[in-house]
């Protein structure tokens, strides 16, 4: 009886040092994440005002700042998801609710699975020799902003199948019944129950997108760029121009990575104010990304 | 007659992607068949030195894989053994609750921009591993190779998790049963149980670790270097591609056509680990 006293006496001893090695382990991320964020504001709130917003970059580091590399973000990011969003959707809607058990399928989801695993820098060499060169895009906000577009299609095809999968058959059924067409049942039900979802995979999708730097870097975006491009909307007919789609550009995080390289500590501290920017904005992307799908999943009860 | 419209254009949507990874190994083959007309394959896979733009140009890409491996087996030394304690703690040990707050904080950590963890590996780890190691260079692929595991524990973490806990209850209790303790249950039973997805989350972390790219063009150094220690700095093959692609190079130069021969490298690496991780895990599946 003693002996078994003891076994079970080391067995529990056991779990209880799993169980501090595991919450230890746990922490080290947690701890790195909060080292990161703490280390970036120490040396970058003193850098960051409203002129650090609203000026150019520049060979004085107390003049730098990221206006031109933040309208490029912006840009991009338009552009990306203008074409992700339309692409990916139609894609994961075809492969959830239209595709038949064949070949072709199975081609495109073992494609898809695949592109998932492609570094992103393959796809700045890709719209380097293509986009670049060969469609003659050149260096511009367009070439950008498609790269990573074809970057985020995984995500967000990916997002929107596994939100039409949480709807129950008996939905498509009833539609059907009540004398649907396919189109009709994926208008009107599936799409407008699955957005939570859908949302959520693009606003993840669109995060990890402003904080490429490799891709963007490889088609040759620049690291200094001291106007912007054309405005948008203009006074004269026809008010909108695209103009700014040829433009060449800068993004944060290139012009935070200009900045960290330098030996200059003065350029360093910009480098963690552009940083703090950056991580501030992916970060609410996140958050926000969280706070639709626990909202989702609370309402949505079939 | 509109519905079939729309079918097909979906269906073109979703071939898109198709054209995409057509595109990608397309402009790989033909731009680097332009690179080894000018240079042996021989040299390209035994030559030493990688000096593609000095005027005696040596294009060995051994120096820039030894980069990219030292890199990523650092990165993994630290992501694999953490992630999956993490994964068996939230899996088999920590209460729903610590389990529901942990885990979208840790996937917060694949949310930070890799620019940002680059700058964290120069200014903030490298000082620290400084003061442990003396003599440590600003520059080196240690603190590079940390930061990059840290990044990943969430892959590894989440991924492994999500697959012990479709382990069935009963196996665990199976294991209750017998006497087992959690520990051991976890050990013995629901990591083997689990081991395709676990697999299949350790194959992501080196195809992620192989392919990260501005954690090491900030800190790991940008000289290509043949060796195996990781306080050396070394440049990747990533590093390489960057850097050259920040300079102004010609369309159709050598250096050009240099990048696209290290990225088509980087892309079988990645792919090779991409398939293994498809035959693991159609081996291991275990069906309940």
């Amino acid at each position: 009886m003693g002996d078994f006293g003891k076994i079970v006496a080391k067995r529990k001893r056991q779990d209880f040092a799993f169980n501090i090695i595991g919450i230890v382990c746990t922490l080290i991320g947690i701890v790195t994440l909060g080292a990161l964020l703490v280390d970036l504001l120490i040396d970058g709130i003193g850098r960051l005002d409203l002129g650090f917003l609203t000026s150019f970059p520049s060979r004085f580091a107390d003049r730098a700042g990221i206006l031109s590399s933040w309208v490029g973000t912006l840009l991009i990011m338009i552009v990306t998801a203008f074409t992700a969003v339309p692409l990916g959707v139609a894609a994961g809607v075809y492969l959830e609710e239209y595709a038949r058990k064949n070949w072709l399928t199975n081609l495109i989801e073992i494609n898809i699975a695949n592109l998932a695993g492609v570094p992103s820098i393959i796809y700045g060499l890709m719209a380097l020799g293509l986009l670049v060169y060969k469609f003659r895009l050149g260096q511009s906000v367009l070439t950008g902003g498609l790269t990573l577009a074809f970057l985020i299609l995984p995500i967000v095809i990916v997002a929107t199948r596994e939100a039409l999968r949480t709807i129950p058959q008996g939905i498509r059924e009833s539609a059907y019944a009540l004398g649907s067409t396919k189109w009709q049942v994926v208008r009107h039900h599936l799409l407008p129950y699955s957005i939570g979802g859908t949302m959520t995979g693009i606003i993840i999708a669109l995060s990890r997108a402003i904080g490429e730097t490799a891709p963007l870097i490889t088609i040759g975006a620049l690291t200094f760029i001291a106007f912007l491009p054309p405005p948008p909307i203009s006074a004269q007919p026809p008010f909108l121009s695209f103009e700014w789609l040829w433009s060449p550009f800068s993004v944060l995080p290139i012009q935070m990575f200009n900045w960290v390289s330098r030996p200059d500590q003065e350029f360093v501290v910009n480098a963690a104010a552009a940083g703090l920017v950056l991580i501030v904005v992916t970060l609410s992307l996140n958050a926000i990304a969280i706070i639709i799908r626990y909202r989702v999943r609370k309402r949505i009860k079939w | 007659m509109k519905e079939r419209v729309i079918e097909s254009a979906l269906l073109l949507a979703a071939l898109s992607s198709v054209a995409i990874t057509v595109g990608i190994v397309g402009t790989l083959i033909y731009e680097s068949a332009s690179f080894f007309a000018h240079v042996p394959f021989r040299d390209f896979v035994t030559d030493t030195l990688w000096t593609p733009l000095f005027a005696s140009p040596h294009f060995g890409i051994l120096p820039l894989v030894g980069g990219t491996l030292v890199t990523t087996a650092v990165a993994l030394a630290v992501a694999l053994p953490i992630g999956t304690i993490v994964a068996i703690y939230l899996s088999e040990f920590a209460p729903a609750t610590v389990r529901e707050i942990i885990k979208p904080a840790l996937e917060l950590l694949s949310a930070v921009p890799t620019v940002v963890y680059g700058y964290f590996a120069l200014q903030f780890m490298s000082p620290l591993l400084q003061k442990l190691i003396p003599g440590l260079p600003t520059f080196n692929m240690l603190s590079a190779g940390v930061v990059m595991g840290i990044m990943i524990i969430p892959y590894v973490s989440s991924l492994s998790e999500d697959a012990m806990r479709a382990v069935p209850m009963a196996l665990r209790e199976g294991a209750y049963a017998m006497g087992a303790n959690r520990i051991i249950t976890a050990l013995k039973v629901v990591y083997p149980s689990a081991l395709s997805g676990i697999v299949a989350s350790y194959i992501l972390a080196i195809s992620r670790a192989i392919g990260e790219t501005m954690i090491v063009a900030i800190a790991a150094g940008m000289q290509p270097n043949l060796t195996i220690d990781p306080r050396e700095p070394a440049a990747t093959i990533t590093a390489f591609i960057v850097q050259v692609s920040l300079g102004d190079l010609p369309h159709g130069s050598i250096g050009y056509q240099s990048i696209f021969a290290a990225g088509i490298t980087l892309f079988i690496m990645t792919l090779a680990f991409n398939i293994l991780g498809y035959i693991l895990r159609k081996r291991f599946r275990e069906a309940y």
